[in-house]
């Protein structure tokens, strides 16, 4: 096949892909009020999404925060401004590594979990079943799931953030010397709402993309071990890509409505 | 058979209208066709049998008549409804009215027996929770597995699952019952005792039996109606007895397990002995 045919059928492939998420989406929003009616199906998705994930979210922020701390002291050190290291931690974790590295975290943790459960739940005819008995598997499997996910991912993201700060603190004040009073200070009179905003819009965004990425591949798993398997790789390929693409177009949209 | 003892011995019924009708129904998947004209009815409250071949699509029916999927030509009608053509919601309605024991018996893994028997009653009604509870322990009564119900599917045996997916399609008093392969993998006291739960729900609550196998043993003594498939249609249809004695020589085959026939024993292939010397697959 010519170069420029397999860019067509690539290009179609793509079309028909984003169409059919489209479409899935749509199936998931007119669920939703629906969903929200039993909420006891959507706090046990929080809590899978959400707790379950909670200690690798924990680990990776205090490791990041001490990373962050290290690096950026180096940097700082040479122009003597020891004293912003709260402010560019704070900074550099609300706005982008907090909600990045948590949806990549997530994509791994949750987004895996939520795609192979619906998967193998294809496979072992669990949602013909409840086809069979009425019950429409996208209320009853998937919309819980995806909002448990929207709402788990922001909240993650948040005490991420949390510990990352205090992981920089830790690292910062305590083994680099480091002035506590100008950390927190400094940090305190750089930081405000907005920054705190941009990282919980992009925590729902990536929350809602990772979500909505697990269960259409879960759901439209080929029913076969193989088949499950690809569904559990594709969720954490396409999350992570997205997540990405998803960074830099709302940075550049951010950055445009404050300025 | 045994186990049958307690059961009444097998009288005519009345005959009724028929509550599945199937016309001329054509089906293909990648261009292969599965049904060519296929054509049957299914007698509401008797028991029915559709037998045939491995891969002759019998599964497939079951699918139609759901309306899993939906016919490339033809008519299928579910108690005057015209499947393929009902809106979702129509479509749930009349499902409602079904129950279907899956060959695996497709219990969800995360809720243990009594959840499963439970789950189309939450679903589908707003009963008391101790009403739900009477009729889950019913159900399991009916099975014979009420002590089991606070395992989880992964502690059942096969014959287990089979026996709470029956239950569980049973919870909602369905006006027909779809059995895809009741008996595969079964051990003898297993598949006796499926047997003998299919025709007790035919006899005890009037219920219309669908039952996709091929086993020709368990359906000559269960069936009321038998019907054959092979290269997308209807071969053979009538009674056991009848069947026996039909002149058709896959039927011939198919009800007396000869290994070589119409069917053959060799996947279409070239020639053995050329494939041999050429060193290709």
């Amino acid at each position: 096949m010519s170069l420029v045919g397999e860019l067509t059928d690539g290009l179609r492939g793509f079309v028909t892909a984003v169409g059919s998420v489209t479409v899935f989406l749509g199936r998931i929003l007119g669920q939703t009020p629906r969903a929200f009616a039993r909420p006891g199906l959507i706090i046990d998705q929080i809590y899978n999404a959400g707790a379950l994930s909670l200690i690798i979210i924990m680990i990776c922020g205090l490791f990041v925060g001490l990373v962050l701390a290290l690096q950026s002291y180096q940097l700082l050190e040479r122009f003597g401004s020891e004293d912003a290291l709260g402010t560019g931690a704070a900074l550099a974790l609300l706005k982008e590594l907090g909600p990045v590295v948590t949806a990549l975290l997530f994509a791994g943790r949750a987004g895996t979990a939520l795609a192979s459960e619906i998967g193998l739940m294809r496979a072992t005819d669990q949602l013909t079943a409840m086809e069979m008995m009425a019950v429409d598997p996208i209320r009853r499997v998937v919309t819980p799931r995806f909002i448990g996910g929207v709402v788990a991912m922001p909240l993650l993201a948040m005490i991420f953030i949390a510990i990352g700060i205090f992981g920089a603190a830790f690292e910062g004040v305590q083994l680099l010397s480091v002035d506590s009073a100008s950390f927190w200070s400094q940090m305190r009179s750089a930081v405000d709402v907005k920054d705190v905003m941009e990282g919980l819009i992009k925590g729902c965004v990536f929350g809602a993309a990772c979500s909505l990425i697990a269960v259409y591949e879960g759901f439209n798993a080929i029913p076969t071990a193989e088949g499950v398997g690809r569904a559990t790789t594709r969720t954490v390929v396409i999350s992570a890509v997205l997540t990405l693409i998803l960074d830099y177009m709302l940075t550049a949209v951010m950055l445009a409505t404050r300025s | 058979m045994s186990n049958n003892e307690n059961m009444p011995a097998q009288q005519p019924r009345p005959a009724g209208d028929n509550i599945v009708e199937i016309h001329d129904v054509h089906y293909s998947v990648g261009g292969r066709a599965i049904f060519s004209g296929l054509s049957l009815s299914i007698p509401r409250g008797r028991i029915t049998a559709i037998m045939g071949p491995s891969g002759t699509g019998k599964t497939t029916l079951m699918r139609l008549i759901t309306g899993q999927i939906k016919p490339d030509q033809g008519r299928v009608v579910f108690d005057g409804l015209d499947v393929p053509n009902l809106k979702r919601r129509e479509l749930y309605a009349a499902r409602r009215r079904m129950g279907m024991l899956f060959q695996n018996g497709a219990l969800l893994t995360d809720m243990d027996v009594f959840e499963n028997v439970a789950f189309p009653l939450r679903e589908h009604t707003r009963l008391p929770e101790a009403l739900i509870r009477n009729i889950v322990l019913t159900k399991l009564q009916a099975v014979g597995l009420r002590g089991a119900a606070r395992l989880m599917p992964a502690e059942l045996s096969g014959g287990m699952a089979r026996r709470v997916a029956l239950a569980r399609a049973m919870a909602t008093d369905p006006e027909v019952l779809i059995y895809d392969e009741p008996f595969t993998g079964l051990d003898p006291i297993s598949m006796g005792m499926i047997v003998r739960l299919v025709r007790q729900m035919n006899y005890a609550l009037g219920i219309t039996s669908i039952v996709v196998s091929h086993d020709v043993e368990e359906l000559a003594i269960l069936a009321d109606t038998s019907y054959i498939i092979s290269g997308g249609k209807v071969v053979a249809a009538g009674s056991f007895l009848e069947l026996k004695d039909h002149d058709s020589e896959i039927v011939n085959q198919f009800i007396n397990g000869l290994a070589d026939g119409p069917v053959p024993f060799h996947y279409p292939a070239g020639d053995y002995y050329e494939q041999l010397l050429a060193g290709t697959v």
